[in-house]
């Protein structure tokens, strides 16, 4: 499907670039993720000083949201060929897909808060 | 001209009896995982939010994730993660043209289940109290 004459608005035309975000970010969510893992295994038994304090850092705020904007990023990637392979209907797709950039938009905006209320 | 034989994607119902080879499961399930995630990632939040937030938000989110629905979602996505990680970088791998051939790609998605299944049961064991 086009809007106007020639714009083509279906497909994921986007060249290399989503396909090498959808990687880097795979491997800062690993690299983020291993590292938490091991944190959190080396700071048990696990209460809730120790587990704040794992978050209370700047350093590990910066690293986490950074995590967080991966993940936004990767999961949009995910889902966009989720229902590029699905969704038949255009019209259907392109809005499920902007209530899916709404939808990570406020899940980031929401770890924000978390973070840095800590 | 040749005639060629029509492809067409199979239907819906032929799922149950189409047999995928285990890259196939693998990659499928990598897929499910993902969304799965996507679409628990606000409770995850809420989640996160509760056990940051106060010294009674964190003892509240011990008592919510005491009951045994709670505790069978969170291992369903605790393997969840686990699968989409360790899955994922065998696809980094085969992206950087590791492993390509065939026995190779089974191999290494029969290993894929052998590492992300017991990190799956371990986690299970300590979200169930047992570990």
């Amino acid at each position: 499907m086009s809007i106007g004459a020639r714009r083509l608005v279906v497909g994921a035309h986007y060249g290399l670039r989503d396909w090498l975000v959808q990687r880097a970010t795979a491997v800062v969510l690993a690299i983020y993720l291993i590292a938490l893992a091991l944190l959190v295994v080396s700071s048990r038994p696990i209460d809730y000083d120790a587990w704040a304090g794992i978050f209370a850092p700047l350093g590990m705020k910066i690293a986490t949201l950074i995590a967080f904007v991966a993940l936004a990023y990767h999961a949009w990637i995910g889902m966009r060929d989720v229902w590029m392979d699905y969704v038949r209907s255009t019209a259907v797709r392109m809005v499920l897909q902007l209530a899916t950039i709404l939808w990570l938009a406020a899940c980031l905006a929401w770890a924000v808060q978390i973070l840095w209320r800590v | 001209m040749p005639q060629r034989r029509a492809i067409r994607n199979i239907g819906i119902t032929d799922l149950v009896r189409y047999r995928l080879p285990v890259p196939g499961v693998l990659s499928i399930l990598h897929r499910v995982s993902g969304v799965l995630m996507f679409v628990l990632l606000p409770w995850l939040l809420w989640l996160f939010d509760m056990s940051l937030r106060s010294e009674v938000g964190y003892q509240r989110l011990l008592q919510v994730a005491g009951g045994w629905s709670i505790r069978a979602i969170l291992v369903v996505l605790a393997w969840a993660v686990l699968h989409h990680l360790v899955a994922g970088v065998r696809f980094l791998a085969l992206d950087l043209d590791l492993g390509m051939t065939r026995p190779a790609a089974r191999r290494s998605a029969w290993i894929v289940f052998a590492i992300s299944l017991p990190l799956a049961a371990w986690v299970a064991l300590i979200i169930f109290g047992v570990l």
